[in-house]
């Protein structure tokens, strides 16, 4: 997995709630077996028009936010479907944060397992970014994940919290599979255990 | 900390196999489901890793997200979903996954063939690579959905590392109303507690109108629970549960029945379990619910209104509202009932059981399509199709000018081929009414089989209960 230590770039409003997973990445890129190029996809309804066309006027298909690298948003970001998809699509267009009040459960695991940073914040402070990512002049911002801080254009920081357990996965990106077969004979125990106990389970 | 227990903690600390240092835990799962979307990632990994399936007896694989409801003898005719089903085949041959193939009676929806197989059994862990997993809770089972990273986790090592999430109970008391259904119940709960309101949290629903569900009520109550924010949705087991699972191919046989009824019946929550959250409805003022939104908690009863975004509690809430009904192309304050639509779909993991198609049967008895409105019924598995067929109710449905097609997850997600065009304005009695869910600028309208089947014979939406039968 990508390791995560620092970020800087344009960060993009998103002013809305609920935004779910299908939203972030459409059905249609579902079907493959490959997760290239699905960056082209992400927000898909938003960015084009029936022809595929680019919509003007949406927030990533203008400058700056072309090159966007921080996606602000509203409550319960990434509701809805498990798929993976969205923080692969995230990631493949340059987005590795997400500053948001809340986020949906699955959507949230799936970003640790990605090098994707999600950040949760209190709905006063997001909306204080919100607006200073919404001029071109101050939407640059630092995202420092040791410091646990992001700084403004003016120099300024804010700080955010986040859990021990997910800083540590993201800042050296670890494989939790590498880390959990180190574990294996635990496993094996609990397996034996389980067997005698509830053999229904072992049947196969 | 207190000695008495709720279903999900007996559940949860009966598979920690080891408590991080960081305060996540390593979850034993017990059973793995897994279709062809979010599965491919896992096993290429597996592969280029060298790393190999742990347990190929906890694992059961079924084709459904994106094979046709309509000629599947002749196979998937889009190309990128047909490798994609391939691939799942060749997987499952290559590391000795049991698979049930397309064509076979006992395909399915993965969340409805798990429970009829018998592998969905009280107190296990069950995890998909899909968020409806929390379908199988109404068996008193923890069963989530997880990503693909998770799926590869999961194949390697049998477990998951999680953060122990917190206990939050519903309880319906009463009794529902005749024409109500678990649809309209979990719909009624989602627009209560919002599509954050069980973030965190593992609902466990409990009362007398939950206890008065078949196992298919409950599995739609349980299912939608990630609609409402919540991975898991759990209901106690008892004897409905019970007289469910026996006899199923895969559940526990005459040789450890006894012994796991034992265990199961261990299972229920201690009088005196504490939750972190609690909610309660009163399941006799609940009636037939239809969304008007583009989220599951955009819901009013059906002789209710569509909101005014004026009257929005805050500035998001009216934006949020007037995006959706510009969207959904509605008026704020229109009558639910007058709100006419194009297509119905009944099916999904949501209310695809013979006991929705029963439902929606009932209704369509001696009845006719509107003119304008073209509607699908699609069985959620090969047995829940024969079992229909048998009872006779397919014909009941095709002299009432539905379609009566295979299974698969059709036009929940409409990957398939199956989807509405633009504009399109559908009765749905799947799980989301997402912008795009159904087809780009499609209209979803979320209810129950009853009702959907209701409103593809009168053109618009109507209160089920007020048809003359």
């Amino acid at each position: 997995m990508k390791k995560f230590t620092t970020l800087s770039g344009p960060a993009a409003p998103l002013n809305m709630i609920n935004v779910d997973t299908d939203q972030i990445i459409p059905k249609q890129y579902l079907s493959a077996i490959s997760r290239a190029g699905l960056g082209k996809g992400l927000l898909h309804d938003f960015r084009y028009d029936m022809d595929d066309k680019e919509k003007p006027d949406f927030i990533l298909n203008r400058e700056p936010y072309r090159d966007a690298k921080i996606l602000i948003a509203g409550n319960n970001f990434g509701c809805g479907s498990s798929r993976e998809h969205a923080p692969w699509a995230l990631d493949d267009f340059g987005i590795r944060c997400v500053i948001a009040p809340s986020f949906a459960d699955i959507f949230f695991n799936n970003c640790v397992k990605n090098g994707v940073l999600l950040i949760v914040m209190e709905e006063a402070k997001v909306n204080q970014l919100m607006a200073l990512a919404d001029n071109p002049q101050s939407c640059e911002m630092t995202v420092d994940l040791e410091a646990q801080s992001i700084t403004l254009v003016d120099g300024s920081t804010v700080s955010f919290e986040i859990e021990s357990f997910r800083k540590h996965r993201l800042m050296n990106g670890l494989d939790d599979i590498k880390i959990t077969l180190q574990k294996d004979a635990e496993i094996s125990a609990f397996e034996a255990t389980q067997k005698a106990e509830k053999p229904w389970l072992y049947l196969a | 900390m207190s000695e008495q227990k709720t279903l999900f903690d007996k559940i949860w600390e009966s598979h920690v196999v080891a408590e991080n240092d960081d305060g996540t835990s390593l979850l034993y799962i017990d059973m793995h489901l897994t279709h062809e979307v979010t599965s491919w990632p896992g096993f290429e990994s597996m592969r280029n890793s060298g790393r190999r399936l742990r347990r190929t007896d906890a694992l059961l694989a079924v084709p459904d997200h994106v094979i046709p409801t309509i000629g599947q003898a002749d196979g998937i005719k889009d190309e990128l979903a047909r490798v994609q089903f391939e691939t799942l085949l060749k997987n499952c041959a290559d590391f000795d996954v049991p698979l049930i193939p397309l064509l076979d009676e006992r395909q399915g929806i993965v969340h409805i063939i798990g429970p009829e197989q018998g592998v969905t059994q009280p107190g296990i862990t069950v995890v998909c690579g899909d968020s409806h997993t929390a379908t199988h809770g109404a068996f008193g089972c923890l069963a989530f959905g997880i990503g693909s990273s998770e799926v590869e986790h999961v194949l390697s090592t049998q477990t998951l590392v999680q953060k122990r999430p917190k206990n939050m109970r519903v309880s319906i008391d009463g009794e529902l109303p005749l024409g109500v259904s678990g649809k309209d119940l979990i719909l009624a709960i989602i627009g209560a507690i919002g599509t954050a309101g069980g973030t965190g949290h593992v609902i466990e629903y409990v009362g007398s109108a939950i206890r008065a569900l078949s196992m298919e009520g409950r599995m739609t109550v349980c299912n939608m629970t990630i609609e409402g924010g919540a991975r898991a949705g759990l209901i106690a087991p008892d004897e409905t549960t019970f007289a469910y699972v026996k006899g199923r191919p895969l559940a526990p046989g005459e040789a450890h029945w006894d012994a796991a009824l034992n265990y199961w019946r261990s299972l229920p929550s201690d009088p005196g379990a504490t939750y972190d959250k609690e909610i309660s409805l009163d399941a006799n003022s609940i009636a037939p619910q239809v969304t008007w939104g583009t989220s599951p908690e955009d819901v009013a009863p059906i002789d209710g209104r569509v909101p005014d975004p004026a009257a929005a509690a805050d500035g998001q809430q009216r934006d949020a509202i007037q995006q959706a009904l510009d969207y959904m192309d509605l008026s704020a304050n229109q009558p639910i009932e007058d709100i006419k639509i194009d297509r119905a779909f009944i099916g999904s993991c949501t209310n695809g059981r013979i006991e929705d198609v029963r439902a929606a049967a009932e209704v369509a008895k001696g009845r006719k399509l509107a003119a304008s409105v073209s509607a699908m019924v699609v069985p959620g598995s090969g047995l829940v199709k024969a079992q229909a067929e048998a009872e006779g109710l397919d014909k009941i449905l095709l002299e009432a000018g539905f379609e009566w097609r295979e299974p698969g997850c059709s036009m929940c997600i409409a990957m398939n081929g199956d989807i509405l065009k633009p504009g399109e304005r559908c009765a749905s009695t799947s799980n989301r009414n997402f912008k795009g869910r159904q087809g780009r600028d499609s209209r979803t309208h979320l209810v129950s089989p009853a009702m959907a089947a209701a409103a593809a014979i009168e053109g618009h939406f109507v209160d089920v209960r007020a048809l003359a039968t």
